[in-house]
């Protein structure tokens, strides 16, 4: 299952900054059961989006996000409360929020981090792929990840190496950034890429340690090793 | 302050060139090469893992430079280093004298000769040059204080001629903003083109050294055209290199360098030639060019 965690309140609101309207779409899978999405959550956001002056046009749920037909079906259904908003705010891991960027043709913001994918990760991953890097930067690429889309996995921009709008490194695969780009350039928000995007913390990659003392943490361990860490001899040592 | 730094703070023109380490411990020929350049450029750029083929390191090779009376240009990729080597190699690189550092991505591994290793690129071009500017003020990237800190001259590239250009101009803000001071271009065939980007990057207000490779043959024009990124060569220049007989192509090859850098050198405030391996005639070009 992928873990995700909410990402700081300010944090998200500092990324919806200038916007009045939004949607929220949380998604029904493994996110509802991190409780991180799911519609208290959407509920919770909504109050928060409203006290700090914004508008909620909607609030949808979505079993499971990373399966974009079912997607486009159920954001058609709610197509006028979707097109009044200036974005998206998105509760799932890092593949629901690609798949609702590409079929919504609106800003998506993620509202949670992705920290780990154990067991069966995100059931319809198509091309969206999420390296659970723990910092998502969907907001600012246009609900492309060029943790994943990049060879390099830059995040401040092309290298000098695309051809042809294809990678130099894979020749058969579209530039990541070219494609995040030519998103941003129809959604006429170009302007994102001029952000300068920090290193990552890579410590969050390996789960995050919140996490690690929960029963769903455990549970998705390896057999054995919550057992053998109680015995003082957990793996690593 | 290197001379780079001090032509750069006074507006003046700019001529660099580069060398390349060699794949062993024979490092006569790669100093010889730098020898040729004595007088005739600003600073040598050397370049670090080149197109990332294991060979000697570009700071071990700086310093050779620096004991000689020769202006480095140390080069950094962010392929084969996280940011404590990376950080620390900029330390180590103002003990040893070097005080002009190019920040790069790099090539990627899967390119060179080792490419089942493992890429790093724990930082890009763009990390790489806050990093630095953090360790001039003093602190590490995590905010430790240093015990005395660095002076660079940070440079960083940009490719003049690629696609999408919005791309290449929206990386070399965040590279101005990061703290680079001069610009050293991808190789430009096509003054048309670099006149459009010229205008275009005129209001940034930081120098730019157009960058020159030398056509050896028209097989390595065509080469370039179909696999090097942001690298075009006009027809009529293939056409040239291709009707020149064996012995004359040296001669029509510095010819279409110096005219290149005629028809540019008005539109920029620098020129940077890329030799790969033609190193000895580089005073030919600049010759040619009336430098």
């Amino acid at each position: 299952m992928l873990v995700t965690e909410e990402k700081d309140q300010g944090e998200v609101l500092a990324r919806m900054d200038g916007e009045v309207r939004t949607f929220l779409v949380g998604c029904g899978g493994c996110s509802e059961g991190c409780r991180t999405a799911g519609l208290p959550q959407l509920e919770k956001w909504k109050g928060i989006l409203e006290g700090a002056g914004k508008q909620v046009t909607g609030l949808l749920m979505i079993d499971f996000l990373c399966n974009k037909t079912l997607d486009s079906i159920r954001l058609l259904r709610r197509k006028s409360q979707v097109e009044s908003a200036e974005s998206i705010l998105v509760f799932s891991c890092g593949v629901g929020v690609q798949a609702v960027a590409a079929v919504a043709g609106k800003r998506v913001h993620a509202a949670l981090n992705t920290v780990s994918l154990r067991g069966t990760p995100g059931l319809w991953r198509s091309t969206e792929r999420c390296m659970e890097c723990g910092e998502c930067v969907l907001d600012w690429t246009g609900g492309i990840c060029p943790i994943v889309s990049c060879s390099k996995s830059l995040v401040n921009g092309s290298c000098g190496g695309p051809k042809d709008g294809k990678c130099e490194v894979k020749p058969e695969q579209d530039c990541g950034w070219v494609r995040i780009y030519e998103r941003l350039k129809a959604l006429g928000r170009l302007g994102d890429l001029k952000r300068i995007i920090p290193p990552r913390d890579h410590k969050k990659m390996s789960g995050f340690l919140d996490w690690r003392g929960t029963r769903l943490w455990a549970v998705e361990q390896p057999a054995g090793e919550v057992a053998r860490k109680g015995s003082g001899e957990g793996a690593g040592r | 302050m290197s001379l780079l730094s001090d032509k750069i703070g006074r507006g003046e023109f700019v001529i660099t060139s580069e060398i390349g380490p060699p794949k062993g411990t024979n490092v006569e020929h790669c100093l010889e090469d730098a020898e040729i350049l004595r007088g005739r450029v600003a600073a040598i750029n050397v370049t670090d893992l080149q197109s990332a083929v294991m060979r000697v390191g570009s700071l071990a090779v700086c310093r050779l430079l620096v004991d000689r009376g020769l202006e480095p240009v140390l080069q950094m990729v962010c392929r084969d280093r996280n940011r404590i080597s990376l950080q620390s190699e900029l330390l180590s690189a103002t003990i040893l004298g070097v005080e002009n550092v190019l920040c790069l991505t790099g090539d990627h591994n899967t390119l060179g000769d080792h490419p089942t290793s493992k890429p790093v690129f724990d930082l890009d071009s763009v990390g790489l040059l806050q990093a630095a500017t953090g360790l001039m003020a003093g602190k590490d990237m995590v905010g430790n204080a240093l015990e005395g800190s660095p002076r660079f001259c940070l440079g960083a590239v940009v490719t003049p001629c690629g696609e999408p250009l919005d791309l290449q101009l929206i990386k070399m803000e965040k590279k101005i903003e990061a703290g680079a001071r001069f610009f050293q271009t991808q190789a430009v065939y096509e003054p048309e083109v670099f006149e459009t980007f010229m205008r275009k990057v005129e209001s940034f207000r930081v120098p730019v050294l157009v960058g020159i490779v030398l056509l050896k043959s028209a097989g390595m024009a065509k080469f370039m055209n179909a696999n090097v990124a942001g690298v075009k060569v006009p027809k009529p220049l293939i056409d040239r290199m291709a009707a020149a007989s064996k012995d004359d192509r040296t001669r029509v090859s510095i010819e279409i360098a110096g005219d290149l850098i005629r028809r540019m050198k008005d539109m920029c405030q620098g020129v940077h030639i890329m030799p790969l391996g033609w190193d000895k005639y580089v005073p030919a070009v600049l010759d040619a060019a009336g430098m």
